[in-house]
């Protein structure tokens, strides 16, 4: 029997009258998940693509992959070299145990990678876990369907934390990411923030200790290593090279960081992948690559004697910190970025221009990406607002 | 120039009286269903506190401050805890004028505004800027431009409230949240939002 043929024997147990019709939203994910839906609009509006929401979903996930490899690489290699420096033979806890057939030599690519799926898979897990509990008894009180949004918003959070994020922490972020973020306002598209970043967001308030400084971004208990974008905005890009990083290392992602996103090479693959497929708008990817360059080459011109940040060169906020992921990733989410055309060039510049900013500026935080975005998607609705009316004035106009 | 330049822009986002304060939630909450609206109230209460604060802070200090009525003879005074009362009764007499003068001289502004005009006189962002303005000891240049920067941040905030408002009426809120319920969450995220400029310096 195939999946198929099972799908549709169980059927009648979800649909109204049956048995289990209150799970009907569990049904339908399973089944949506594997096969393309048959259903086609009713009236006179016809879709003309075949790509639906789960499609579209999907491919976001799927984009993520070469992330999702160099977050496990780079968790790894960082522990590995973390525990190299320290001289530590055996990893604390229970990651010493799978641990044991690979070793943990810093060279040794397996060991590199197994030591950091095993920083990756827990949060992913318990990601996944609590937010798809949450999601399905949204989904099955509220009796809308169990959407694969969800599963771009796990794994955008899972790579934006760091690998050392205490487990139930990373359980509160999703739940206030998924409850207070999406599904109040009423699940996937009816949101208006990024509730992977909202989820951050909280945790970022809530627990700094836990997600920000500089002892979390390698998964070593007591390992101190300031990420890259953390040591410029104290002693600028000086304090970087003698940290022993050069451009090319960091365009790679051999760096401390947040699990996912130190790999801008990784990120670029999935940009390209978004933009072939026309699931992200270049648009809003050119906006905050526009708004970072100008805003970054302004602050070159200015100059500071006491603030090296100042005197940053694009290419380096480029590679640092989470800019290229949130870019890609984060700032293209279409449910909360602008709708418009002209308005997502709009939207992209405000957040290539505040990130910047915040970076440079506000000296509370060393990274902007994921507040930048937040407080675009704020006005996501707004600029909307104005470039339709600027529309509708230029149309009177004409028609006068 | 600089000086006044940071003042400007602190009062706008870091220290915004509506997201960072939370001053102003009446009309900020009750009027942000429409981005147009929203936006009217906001150059309202824009052009109130562009003039309210300084016309309180030349009061404050020619009238109420520790010896500040040197300029009549009368030393020791300190009429200071009558500061709040002052503001108040300042307020609602300037809103009043305000109305009459918009009315006689610029009809289509008075009746762009309508009702938010006196409906401000009890807007606590208002009676909030003036505080504010006499506890940091503002001169009156400052004042001015803290009035001009608190006032565009509030309708900053409310614009943007009101936009955050208009595409949620497509979403399919909870029936216990809908209306206010749902408009305190947002408030709330927005001030997340708006959390990127906490800490600036300037």
């Amino acid at each position: 029997m195939s999946a198929r043929d099972f799908l549709d024997s169980i059927e009648p147990i979800f649909t109204k009258g049956g048995k289990l019709e209150k799970y009907y939203g569990l049904y339908e994910m399973v089944d949506t998940f594997i096969y393309t839906p048959s259903d086609v609009t009713h009236g006179t509006t016809h879709v003309r693509d075949g790509n639906d929401l789960k499609r579209t979903m999907t491919f976001v996930v799927i984009a993520t992959f070469f992330c999702i490899l160099m977050a496990m690489y780079n968790s790894g290699y960082q522990a590995n070299l973390a525990m190299e420096a320290m001289g530590l033979e055996e990893a604390a806890g229970w990651r010493s145990i799978p641990m044991m057939m690979f070793g943990y030599n810093p060279m040794n690519p397996l060991s590199n990678f197994v030591h950091g799926a095993l920083f990756f898979l827990p949060i992913y897990i318990v990601t996944l876990a609590v937010g798809g509990v949450w999601e399905v008894l949204f989904a099955t009180v509220r009796g809308h369907e169990v959407n694969e949004g969800f599963l771009v918003s796990s794994m955008l959070y899972t790579l934006i934390l760091p690998p050392d994020m205490p487990l139930w922490q990373v359980a509160l972020g999703i739940s206030f990411g998924i409850v207070i973020g999406k599904e109040v306002f009423g699940g996937t598209g009816k949101n208006f923030l990024n509730p992977a970043l909202t989820g951050r967001a909280f945790l970022f308030f809530a627990y700094p200790a836990a997600i920000s400084g500089d002892s979390v971004w390698v998964g070593v208990d007591g390992f101190t290593a300031a990420t890259p974008l953390g040591l410029a905005a104290t002693g600028g890009l000086d304090a970087v090279h003698a940290a022993g990083y050069s451009w090319f290392q960091t365009f790679m992602g051999f760096m401390p960081g947040s699990i996912g996103e130190t790999s801008t090479l990784a990120i670029l693959i999935g940009a390209a992948f978004l933009l072939y497929t026309k699931i992200a708008s270049y648009r809003i990817m050119g906006g905050v690559l526009v708004g970072m360059i100008a805003t970054s080459v302004m602050f070159n011109m200015i100059g500071s004697d006491t603030n090296p940040m100042f005197s940053m060169p694009f290419y380096w906020h480029l590679t640092l910190g989470g800019f290229a992921f949130g870019m890609v990733y984060m700032a293209t989410d279409p449910v909360s970025a602008a709708m418009t055309n002209k308005g997502r060039w709009i939207y992209g510049v405000v957040i290539g221009v505040m990130v910047v900013l915040v970076r440079v500026v506000n000296p509370a935080f060393p990274e902007g990406m994921m507040l930048s975005i937040l407080f675009a998607n704020m006005f996501a609705p707004v600029i909307d607002y104005f470039v339709v009316q600027a529309n509708i004035k230029r149309r009177m106009k004409r028609h006068a | 120039m600089n000086e006044y330049l940071s003042l400007f822009i602190k009062a706008v986002f870091v220290e915004n009286l509506a997201l960072a304060f939370f001053l102003g939630m009446c009309t900020f909450l009750a009027v942000s269903k429409k981005i147009s609206t929203a936006m009217g109230l906001g150059i309202a209460v824009l052009i109130v506190q562009l003039i309210t604060v300084p016309v309180n802070n030349i009061i404050y200090h020619t009238l109420l401050k520790e010896d500040a009525l040197a300029w009549m003879g009368i030393t020791g005074v300190d009429l200071s805890f009558l500061a709040l009362l002052s503001c108040i009764g300042m307020i609602a007499a300037l809103v009043q004028i305000l109305e009459m003068v918009l009315d006689k001289f610029f009809p289509a502004l008075y009746h762009a505004l309508g009702v938010f005009l006196p409906l401000i006189t009890v807007n606590c962002a208002i009676l909030g800027g003036s505080l504010f303005m006499i506890e940091r000891d503002y001169d009156f240049t400052q004042s001015v431009v803290y009035g001009a920067g608190s006032g565009f941040g509030w309708a900053l905030a409310i614009t943007v409230m009101a936009g955050v408002r208009e595409k949620l009426k497509y979403s399919d809120i909870p029936k216990g949240l809908e209306g206010l319920g749902i408009t305190f969450i947002s408030a709330g995220l927005m001030s997340l939002g708006f959390m990127a400029f906490s800490g600036i310096q300037l």
